[in-house]
């Protein structure tokens, strides 16, 4: 009889929530009844609620069950789980859960399915077309197929990647550098860890094809620290990547060098932004810079460099690979292709959500996300992580499109959605956005440096009913200095999540209102 | 720093010193073997990599990961960020600190671990999340955080 082939996901979610441990006692249950498996350790579907998620091949594809604890692991074996039969667990065919079935997977396409230390799975699974088509053409034609799918940078900002490209193709110098910004730390999100644990191999022939397109012959991966299993991964596949040839001195024999390297962070925050990184890299502290000049002409060490996004590289091999038009056919306005969002916080069922632009927040609050955990109407949800808007009910209709958030003064992201539900005071997350930004600024701009610190003691003064009119004024017009006299992102954006609760959820900010509404919320 | 010590610095230089940009990862190497990165190695790191002491100083204080004294044996870091608090991050903090008799950035009187603020662990769908050491841990309830930090000690206890 043939092994039959187990799935249990190595993802770092999975394996927080018990995933080894499953797979341990599924191992010795098996060997103990005699039953011959094969072991793969996926990355995670992204249905976070239902992890453990164990799937078995069968002759009518991969059936899932979920969420298995170590302690199910025998009454799954007594009703003969592994060849897919019935148990109160059972999930049916993986494919066919609505929450995967109806979305739009291209870049994450691979996530679950294979085994991310594999490059033959890999392969088996289209990996490395899109390098391939690259390789036979102009580097001006690979940036033109960048530009043209219309993919803006996955991060946050979302600047047309192929135009940051050009401008690394057009500067002449000895050396170019490809620099993958690895720094997710937008609270709410954790599409570059899943991508990275799950098939890291799609990144690594991203940055490569990056490489070639510019003339960068070295790339690194700036990741942060908190991701071990991703630096695992990606430690792992880049070994195997060298031995088959995929990364190297000549890439496939082609005469092309790309040599990548993983770099660790040290929890700041602002390493997320794309100058401090390089600052980071360089071995300083990681201070923004000031701009001009552009990283595409004055990056690492003074070179030029492209520096993008995990998602955003990672989406590049597949735009190679079916076209430019093909990617661009989804989405819509000026925001093309698919996002990975993230459903996270108080939220039934978590987890990554691959769409393509276009659908609103609530279809996936509710269509995907099932509402809140606790079971309490969603009051506020926080899009784009610490610097982003509190939305309120009445902008569930939002779509995500990276221009109608900017409409309703939100932003996209990285696509991070963190829910919150009735419980929440308003008031203390406006108060957390300014302590975030004073604990993270790097020091460099004195609107983000003081501004911050001083935004947390008048929220305190207006949270106290201290002459409050005055307080609120002060304090808009504190939001105004940062937004307009920050540096970057962190001064200039802190006031989004202080100004949204405040003009969403006055009443969180009026210490009467707050001392009568203590009353009725329960502990 | 014992002589031991500092000639761990100085070969974790030369290890590292060919690197472009060699710094963080001799400081990510020191904190790795000697579970932080002692005042006194700051002059050393700067004479081998020809920096100023001011220099390697404002790097090791810059990054919120490096320690700059001895922790405890284990370093328990507890996500402060928002879909943590959305899911009763900040009922746990409190749990955390007051049943380990320590505040963020304190170890507790047996030497046993250290507790770290961070700021998101990518486990945002499964929170409260801790990480202990480089292990992640979600849906941490109080009970839970108990019976891992008491998995913990006699883990330790029963160690060699």
């Amino acid at each position: 009889m043939n092994a039959v082939k187990v799935y249990v996901p190595r993802d770092a979610a999975a394996r927080s929530v018990g995933a080894d441990q499953t797979a341990a006692a599924i191992l010795a249950g098996a060997q103990r009844r005699g039953i011959a498996i094969d072991l793969v350790r996926n990355g995670s579907r992204g249905l976070l609620w239902l992890e453990p998620l164990v799937e078995i091949e069968t002759d009518t594809g991969r059936v899932a069950y979920g969420p298995v604890a170590a302690g199910d692991v025998e009454s799954l074996l007594d009703a003969e789980f592994t060849a897919g039969k019935p148990h109160r667990l059972k999930l049916g065919l993986t494919g066919e859960i609505a929450y995967l079935k109806n979305q739009e997977r291209l870049t994450f396409a691979r996530v679950g399915l294979t085994d991310p230390r594999s490059i033959e799975d890999y392969l088996a699974h289209g990996g490395y077309r899109g390098l391939h088509a690259a390789l036979d053409m102009q580097p001006a034609a690979v940036v033109a197929a960048v530009t043209e799918s219309g993919l803006r940078g996955r991060g946050g900002a979302a600047f047309p990647a192929g135009i940051k490209w050009k401008t690394v193709l057009g500067a002449s110098a000895g050396q170019k550098y490809v620099v993958c910004n690895a720094d997710e730390g937008d609270s709410g999100t954790f599409s570059d860890r899943m991508l990275m644990e799950g098939d890291p191999f799609v990144l690594i022939e991203g940055m490569t094809i990056a490489g070639i397109a510019t003339g960068a012959t070295q790339g690194y991966i700036y990741l942060r620290w908190e991701y071990p299993d991703a630096c695992a991964a990606l430690q792992a596949a880049i070994g195997v990547a060298y031995a088959r040839g995929y990364l190297g001195e000549s890439i496939l024999g082609g005469g092309k060098r790309f040599d990548l390297e993983v770099r660790l962070g040290a929890g700041a925050y602002i390493c997320g932004e794309e100058t401090s990184l390089l600052e980071s890299l360089e071995g300083k502290r990681g201070q923004v810079r000031f701009k001009p000049p552009l990283p595409a002409l004055q990056g690492l060490f003074g070179k030029p460099t492209v520096i993008n996004n995990v998602i955003t590289l990672a989406s590049v091999p597949i735009i190679l690979e079916r076209g430019a038009a093909y990617y661009q056919h989804f989405g819509l306005g000026r925001s093309r292709g698919t996002l990975p969002l993230q459903l996270a916080g108080n939220i039934k069922r978590g987890g990554l959500v691959e769409k393509a632009f276009g659908v609103t927040l609530r279809e996936l609050l509710y269509d995907y996300g099932g509402g809140s955990l606790s079971g309490r109407p969603i009051r506020a949800v926080q899009v784009g992580g610490p610097l982003g808007a509190y939305l309120p009910e009445s902008q569930f209709d939002t779509k995500i499109d990276y221009e109608a958030f900017a409409e309703i003064k939100a932003m996209l992201g990285h696509g991070g959605i963190v829910v919150f539900d009735d419980t929440v005071d308003m008031a203390a997350q406006a108060r957390y956005a300014m302590e975030f930004c004073a604990i993270e600024s790097c020091g460099k701009c004195t609107p983000c440096r003081i501004g911050s610190t001083r935004g947390v003691e008048v929220i305190d003064r207006l949270m106290a009913g201290e002459n409050a009119a005055k307080q609120e004024a002060i304090l808009r017009d504190l939001c105004e200095t940062m937004t307009y006299g920050s540096l970057c992102a962190l001064g200039g954006l802190t006031p989004y999540p202080v100004l949204s609760a405040m003009n969403h959820f006055p009443q969180d900010f009026v210490k009467a209102a707050r001392d009568a509404a203590r009353l009725r919320i329960p502990a | 720093m014992s002589r031991t010590d500092m000639q761990t610095v100085t070969d974790l230089c030369a290890q590292n010193k060919a690197l472009p940009g060699p710094l963080m990862p001799i400081l990510h190497a020191v904190q790795n073997r000697l579970g932080f990165v002692p005042h006194d190695a700051v002059p050393l790191i700067a004479r081998e990599l020809n920096l100023s002491i001011a220099e390697v100083h404002g790097v090791v204080t810059f990054y919120h990961y490096f320690r700059k004294e001895r922790g405890g044996r284990h370093v328990v870091h507890l996500c402060r960020a928002e879909a943590c608090q959305s899911v009763g991050g900040g009922v746990l903090e409190a749990h955390a600190k007051r049943s380990l008799g320590i505040d963020f950035h304190g170890t507790t009187k047996d030497g046993a671990l250290s507790l770290e603020p961070v700021f998101c662990l990518g486990n945002c769908a499964l929170g409260p999340a801790i990480m202990i050491d480089e292990r992640l841990h979600g849906r941490v309830s109080a009970q839970r955080f108990d019976e891992l930090m008491a998995g913990m000690r006699s883990a330790e206890a029963g160690a060699p």
